[in-house]
């Protein structure tokens, strides 16, 4: 059986999808203010780890990591209503893409499988 | 703490820092400029450890094979054992041949390299001078139209390097340079796209290269160059690019201000002059060189209105690091 990641296309998905979403992210009145910073190179890197990881594919993110890649945000607010948009943001790039609806039912629950540890809970 | 070998020593990186900053301050000379990543005075080589991947941005895949990376980049988390590399490898003697004001602000630099060396328009390379003081330029010369490399310096308040350059340098005078680097530059397949070339001051040198570069290749698309400055002063190469246009239907140029004074240049931000064009453009490809927050600023907007990143080449001109000693 061939995974999610492969299904959808692997490193090239992650190519294809990242600088939609990452427009979509910084056009968002509610959550563009955590992604201000002026690098655009290291934000669209960060980016590519994302999606990788939420497209299933291989990463050595561990909850932990999240914890400690987030908590800055936290304290600056980041709640719920932030990670249910990022993950509509991600749902709107993929349908865009043609990613089956199945499929990015699948995407969305692996981002919301780290929602505790990206809010600190 | 990583460990990091030097010249017989072993000093105990904090994590996070560079390994530049590390040196620094043990008081071994490092030459630096930009501590940014984009002059590469800080080249040098690692013989024993892991580099991590940032360190090698935007070296030749021959240099990273080498072990070669940049001191202000490399964030070792891992003990790492580094040396100065061979400058004479990765240095071009070079002669001023000339020296030729284009406005009060802006001379023209003209350097023959000794023997071969490559690059390609609107790249840019670091001049030293031989105190060891070096900055970076960019190439506004076409190898093969040219005979000569060819810099835009604009004249800094207070400037060491440019200062230097307007008040001290002559023809004749023996210069050094990096190789070239940096990806501003035309590619083939644009042929029949439309170019976006924006520029503040003398952020029009590489532009100027990669316009006759795109002229030389027999560019199809359209070309818009836009350059800005903050008065009629800043402004340079008026007449020439003015012949261009007019010879090139293809080729349409415009300037602009914030203050005209009493001349009829438009005053306008070169910046929301680009984003008015960008709406008619076929297939654009954008060119950002200057000032680093009208690059950044632009590159950001330009993306935000559809253009993808790989179409969007920017070359900020970061002044160098505020302490950059003369190092020999
Ligand atoms: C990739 C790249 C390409 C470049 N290409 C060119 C080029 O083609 N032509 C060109 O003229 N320059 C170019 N520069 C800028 C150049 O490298 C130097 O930074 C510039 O000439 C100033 O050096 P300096 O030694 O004269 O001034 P410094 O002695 O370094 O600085 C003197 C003072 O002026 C300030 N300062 C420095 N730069 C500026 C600035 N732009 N505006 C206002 N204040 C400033 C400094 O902070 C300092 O306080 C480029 C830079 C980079 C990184
Ligand atoms: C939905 C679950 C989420 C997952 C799985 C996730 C995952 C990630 C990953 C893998 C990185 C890259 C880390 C790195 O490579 O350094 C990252 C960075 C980042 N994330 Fe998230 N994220 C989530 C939600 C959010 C939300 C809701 C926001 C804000 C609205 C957010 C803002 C950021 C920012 C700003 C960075 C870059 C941090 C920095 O600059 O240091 N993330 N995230
Ligand atoms: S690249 Fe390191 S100092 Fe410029």
């Amino acid at each position: 059986m061939t995974s999610l990641y492969e299904r959808i296309g692997g490193a090239q998905a992650v190519d294809l999808a990242v600088e939609n979403f990452y427009r979509k992210v910084l056009t968002d009145d509610r959550i563009s203010h955590f992604f201000d910073g002026v690098d655009m190179d290291a934000q669209i890197a960060k980016q590519k780890g994302f999606l990788t990881m939420v497209f299933g594919g291989p990463h050595s993110y561990t909850g932990q990591n999240m914890r400690d890649g987030h908590k800055h945000l936290v304290a600056r607010g980041l709640n719920d209503s932030h990670v249910d948009a990022v993950i509509e943001l991600l749902g709107q790039t993929l349908a865009e893409l043609g990613v089956a609806d199945s499929d990015i039912a699948e995407i969305a629950a692996i981002a919301n499988s780290v929602r505790d540890d990206v809010l600190d809970r | 703490m990583p460990q990091l070998h030097f010249n017989g020593t072993a000093i105990e990186l904090p994590p996070g820092q560079s390994v530049l900053d590390g040196l620094l301050e043990h008081g071994h000379a490092i030459a630096n400029s930009c501590r940014a990543g984009a002059c590469q005075a800080c080249l040098m080589q690692a013989t024993e450890g892991d580099l991590p991947p940032q360190a090698q941005i935007g070296l030749k895949p021959t240099q990273a094979s080498q072990g070669y990376f940049l001191a202000c980049q490399c964030r070792p988390e891992k003990p790492l054992s580094v040396r100065l590399p061979d400058m004479a490898e990765h240095r071009h003697a070079a002669v001023v041949t000339e020296l030729q004001p284009l406005s009060e602000q802006v001379m023209a630099v003209s350097v023959r390299p000794e023997g071969d060396y490559p690059y390609r328009p609107g790249q840019y390379t670091t001049l030293w001078r031989d105190d060891g003081l070096g900055r970076s330029y960019s190439l506004a010369s076409v190898p093969g139209v040219d005979a000569e490399l060819r810099f835009h310096v604009r004249r800094v308040p207070n400037g060491r390097f440019s200062g230097w350059v307007f008040d001290q340098l002559r023809p004749g005078q023996r210069i050094d340079l990096q190789c070239a680097t940096g990806d501003c530059v035309y590619l083939p397949e644009y042929g029949d796209d439309d170019l976006l070339l924006v520029g503040t001051a003398t952020g029009l040198a590489p532009l100027y290269g990669i316009l006759r570069e795109a002229l030389r290749q027999g560019h199809r698309g359209a070309i818009h160059l836009l350059h800005g400055a903050y008065d009629p002063q800043g402004l340079y190469l008026r007449d020439e690019l003015g012949d261009l246009a007019d010879r090139h239907p293809h080729i349409h140029y415009h300037a602009a201000v914030l203050e005209a004074g009493d001349s009829d240049v438009t005053v306008a931000q070169v910046d929301g002059l680009a984003l008015e064009q960008l709406s008619g453009l076929n297939n654009p490809v954008a060119y950002l060189c200057g000032a680093p927050d009208f690059v950044q600023g632009l590159r950001k907007r330009l993306f935000l209105a559809g253009m993808a990143m790989n179409r969007i080449h920017a070359d900020a001109f970061l002044p160098a690091a505020a302490n950059t000693a003369s190092t020999s």
